[in-house]
């Protein structure tokens, strides 16, 4: 197996709301191997976002990192001082954030955008940065001419090509991306993957890919991290966890999907209910109330993450029984007994 | 008694042509337009639900809002129970407005966060004259429609304090109060999370057939469509490109237009295709479209003739399609 470029252990990242205090992401361990794309998924506030942002350490004011580590190419980024940590950033680590493409300003040209990062931050001279820029659009498939255009003057699958082209600016090791093409139609989106699959291949980088969509997971990615309510819940090789899932949450996620492959109009079974308040996150673990598995054991104990198969962990008190709750999770009505929150 | 086959709605040429650029333009005397829906025939039947899939830029919203007279048609007609949409006018346009209704895309934007769900679902009620000692029992039957649990509970909270999903279910109670025969859905899931997404779906797809309700769904995931309608409508900068059962579609899509969108589709399986797809690169661009059929320029299969001439819609086996490659068929 290829050597980890990134290790995250028991990561822990809080907001202050008032007088409370929120675990947005609570405990969550994974690794990311050299040249690999891992996919991030989850719902909306299960923390993915959170995470990504933690990487680069540009993280909310009321946000803070209150544990845990984030080990890159033996540097602990949690420790690093800011100023250590800004010379990381495009260099080392580049972050595309969500909706990148109205991330670029509109008063400038994507050059100048470009030229900011090359310059300032690359320390490039005036025509370095100019060739630069040239191959960086011919990186992405941009003509270009149009490096002297406004963002407004781009459709959307092309600010998010620049926005691609930005990231990749200084050559960093680690691109994470967050929800790279949520906006885009799908064949924008299929395109958009295709060239993020094949730069990474070219170049070598590793790619964290932060979504909700399982289905880019399974275009896309090498290995899968799945979260739920600030914890990861199943992570593996992308193979494994979408084909042999062990935690009911993945299960779940997979009967909810509308799979063109699949038999016609077949029924999308929800995931009744909505995930935990994280001001008041359940005791035991946190699927648990929505979980049709659930024991005793299950409200009371939180699972830790045990290994299940090779590269392959999940954090289920009911994960030896995998096989068995997989037969039973793809049935309607093993999901329809809960009452909606 | 209704009847199953007599058309709710037809749709004849419609256009919808929006000038654009400003007075420079306008005073140089050509200015330029945007034909968003440009000559679309479709016929609707009672109790149809109807797919218009298609990019952003295609015109699928637009038709969308025509068919709810949100815009009037620029040329062509539309015909609702054999009335025309542009004609309405007054006592009529207001029943109209009551028969047909519209859920939007985004729960969020779509209702007034200071109203309470009470509130919220009180205004259709209070507009269509219900007095207001019927209302809370609407209210309640419309929130246990879209299988909200204990509806009561729901009655004095506001907007922020539901799920998205919770709310997406107000929001289609909201327009299934008035008891429309028609509602156009546009990518009603498409800000929720995937989890709550199928209950959502299968509420629409519930109330639909428990109310007979004939439909519009408006998106760009034909995996959405198809769990959700029986025939699909692909669109292609403003024109109807193919039109068919959205079985026949998904399995053997005809124009070429329709075979990308279908191989763009991802799939949550691990094994899949990695094949490029069967399109050529760029966006439609709605100000500048090409001669001839307006998808030629990112075609793999276009000829000489797709440059010069139209391809009009024509049946090809159980469906119709715009292309020139279709034209030996007949």
């Amino acid at each position: 197996m290829t050597e980890t470029l990134l290790s995250v252990r028991d990561l822990r990242v809080s907001y202050k709301v008032g007088a409370s205090r929120i675990d947005a992401v609570d405990g969550a361990s994974f690794d990311v191997p050299r040249g690999t794309i891992v996919g991030l998924v989850g719902e909306s506030g299960c923390g993915k976002t959170t995470i990504a942002k933690a990487l680069t350490r540009v993280i909310a004011d009321n946000a803070s990192i209150t544990g845990g580590q984030m080990m890159f190419e033996g540097r602990d980024l949690v420790s690093l001082s800011e100023r250590q940590m800004n010379a990381l950033r495009w260099r080392e680590i580049a972050f595309i954030p969500q909706s990148a493409m109205n991330s670029l300003d509109p008063v400038y040209t994507v050059e100048s955008q470009l030229n900011e990062v090359l310059r300032r931050r690359g320390g490039l001279g005036r025509r370095e940065a100019r060739k630069r820029c040239e191959e960086l659009f011919e990186l992405v498939g941009i003509d270009k001419g149009r490096l002297s255009d406004y963002p407004h003057q781009f459709s959307g699958g092309m600010r998010q090509r620049v926005a691609i082209a930005l990231a990749l600016a200084l050559n960093p090791k680690l691109v994470i991306a967050d929800e790279p093409v949520t906006a885009l139609d799908v064949i924008v989106q299929r395109q958009i993957l295709d060239q993020l699959r094949e730069l990474q291949a070219a170049l070598g980088i590793s790619v964290i890919i932060v979504t909700h969509d399982i289905s880019v997971v399974a275009y896309i990615c090498d290995r899968t991290v799945v979260m739920y309510a600030g914890k990861v819940a199943e992570a593996g090789s992308m193979q494994a966890t979408l084909t042999e899932p062990s935690h009911p949450y993945t299960m779940g996620l997979r009967n909810a999907f509308p799979d063109l492959q699949g038999a016609a109009s077949g029924t999308l079974t929800p995931i009744e209910g909505a995930p935990p308040n994280l001001a008041f996150p359940p005791p035991g673990c946190r699927f648990a109330p929505r979980c049709p598995f659930v024991l005793e054991t299950c409200r009371q104990v939180n699972p830790p993450l045990e290994t299940v198969g090779p590269n392959h962990v999940a954090a289920c008190h009911r994960a030896g029984e995998a096989v068995e709750l997989r037969t039973q999770a793809a049935r309607v009505d093993t999901w329809s007994g809960k009452v909606l929150a | 008694m209704i009847d199953q086959f007599t058309p709710l709605i037809e749709i004849n040429a419609a256009q919808l042509h929006y000038r654009v650029g400003g007075a420079m333009s306008a005073l140089r005397g050509n200015p330029p337009v945007v034909k968003a829906v440009d000559g679309v025939s479709i016929v609707i039947r009672r109790g149809e639900s109807v797919g218009l899939l298609g990019e952003s830029g295609c015109g699928k919203t637009s038709m969308g809002r025509l068919l709810l007279k949100l815009e009037d048609v620029t040329g062509g007609d539309i015909l609702f129970d054999g009335q025309s949409l542009s004609t309405l006018k007054g006592a009529d346009l207001k029943r109209y407005r009551s028969r047909a209704q519209f859920i939007f895309q985004n729960p969020f934007d779509a209702v007034n966060p200071r109203f309470t769900i009470r509130q919220t679902l009180s205004e259709p009620l209070e507009n269509a004259g219900i007095p207001p000692s019927q209302r809370q029992d609407k209210i309640i039957a419309a929130l246990e429609l879209v299988r909200l649990s204990e509806p009561l509970q729901y009655l004095d909270r506001y907007p922020h304090q539901l799920s998205g999903g919770q709310l997406q279910r107000v929001v289609m109670a909201r327009a299934l109060i008035l008891q429309p025969e028609f509602v156009v859905a546009d990518e009603p899931v498409s800000m929720l999370d995937v989890s709550v997404r199928a209950g959502v779906l299968n509420v629409f797809r519930d109330v639909r057939d428990r109310l007979g309700l004939t439909a519009i769904y408006i998106s760009h995931d034909l995996a959405l469509v198809r769990y959700v309608c029986e025939r699909t409508i692909v669109m292609y900068l403003g024109k109807v490109m193919e039109d068919g059962p959205t079985e026949d579609i998904v399995h053997e899509p005809l124009h070429p237009y329709a075979k990308a969108l279908v191989a763009a589709v991802p799939v949550p399986h691990p094994d899949q295709s990695h094949d490029p797809l069967p399109i050529g690169r760029g966006a439609p661009d709605p100000r500048n479209p090409p001669s001839g059929c307006v998808f030629r320029d990112r075609c793999p299969y276009a000829f000489d003739r797709c440059a010069v001439e139209i391809p009009q819609l024509q049946q090809a086996g159980t469906r119709k399609v715009a292309c020139h490659l279709f034209d030996e068929a007949n």
